[in-house]
């Protein structure tokens, strides 16, 4: 396998796994929130806020990732 | 895929002529495509400074910057008319008030976060209305280019290190960004780590900005290009159908990456000014 065939697998894998990773955080803020919002309805407003900032927080990570997997991808 | 199908060199040449031709449409260029024509930019000779080489030609981000600047000054002009009640007025009022009493206060404090509103929520809207014109066909995503989203990000970033400092002093700055009731000899680890701090956050508001915008564009051309590259007719509902849902999907990421700019913006000021008491 050349040097291409490598960087393209290299793409594909890191951005498999800069998905999983961001999947499993903003999945677990979207639950707790849900969570959070059924028990205490009234707090609503300030739970989505936070979950909202937090949720960006962990996709700037991501999307980070996911750029260096797509130059590696495509140049 | 029949399973005779070897991939062969022109295939190869496809696929990669696709992924060129959607960096092409992503990156920043030097000529405005309008219906076919292709208008060009007035570009100048790069000018030499401290040994760096700076090009200021025309490109299309920047022009596209000029159409938003442009937009919002039109629209502020007819919204501080004599008559307050006009529908263009009252929108401006609401995103104005939404900022204060949603964003800034909650984050600054009543006294800075009134006096930070007005930056707020250009930051805002001149975000949204970047974001916005990248969906509509003719236009660019200026904010899809890195150098317009960290200049944004470097605006933030002096906000942040300028305020801190005239609350604190400047000794009282630095003296601040160290948590209180850290031990004496943690300290060679924790100056360096918050340190790096200061310039993780304006960068983290610069990619996040960039890639999200980016990525939705990115989807979009990949979807449609399915169509091209499989080279079948029967592809093409699912294909639009599902760029159809990506571009209401970028709606939504376009207001939303607007708000999460100027909300982190916000909370970043309010913890460089106010600090953790």
């Amino acid at each position: 396998m050349d040097a291409t065939g490598l960087a393209y697998l290299a793409a594909g894998i890191g951005a498999g796994l800069a998905v999983i990773g961001v999947g499993l955080g903003i999945g677990r803020i979207g639950g707790q929130a849900m969570d959070g919002t059924a028990r205490q309805p009234e707090a609503g407003g300030a739970i989505r806020t936070s979950m909202i900032i937090s949720a960006a927080l962990i996709e700037g990570i991501g999307f980070f990732g996911l750029v260096i997997c797509f130059l590696l991808g495509v140049k | 895929m029949n399973p005779g199908y070897v991939p062969n060199g022109t295939e190869e040449q496809h696929e990669e002529g696709l992924g060129e031709f959607i960096l092409h449409h992503l990156q920043d260029s030097k000529e405005w495509n309008v219906f076919g024509y292709h208008v060009h930019l007035p570009t100048f000779t790069p000018v030499h400074f401290l040994g760096m080489e700076i090009d200021f030609s025309i490109t299309l981000h920047v022009l596209m910057m000029w159409f938003a600047s442009l937009i919002l000054i039109g629209l502020s002009l007819m919204a501080f008319r004599k008559n307050k009640s006009s529908p263009i007025a009252v929108i401006f009022e609401s995103i104005y008030l939404f900022i204060r009493d949603e964003i800034a206060e909650p984050n600054l404090g009543s006294k800075l976060g009134k006096k930070l509103t007005p930056f707020l929520t250009t930051i805002f809207v001149f975000i949204l209305t970047c974001n916005l014109m990248g969906i509509i066909p003719l236009f660019g995503t200026a904010t899809g280019n890195l150098s317009v989203t960290a200049s944004l990000a470097i605006i933030t970033f002096v906000m942040i290190q300028g305020l801190g400092i005239k609350q604190h002093g400047i000794i009282g700055y630095f003296k601040s960004l160290i948590p209180h009731g850290v031990p004496t000899y943690l300290f060679p680890i924790m100056i360096p780590i918050e340190i790096i701090g200061l310039f993780t956050k304006p960068f983290a508001l610069a990619m996040r900005l960039f890639a999200n915008m980016i990525a939705g564009h990115t989807v979009i051309f990949a979807l449609l290009g399915l169509i091209i590259v499989l080279g079948s007719v029967f592809v093409s509902p699912i294909s639009i159908g599902f760029a159809v849902f990506i571009n209401l999907l970028e709606l939504l990421v376009a207001l939303l990456q607007a708000y999460i700019f100027t909300i982190l913006s916000a909370l970043f000021i309010g913890m460089a000014a106010i600090g953790e008491h």
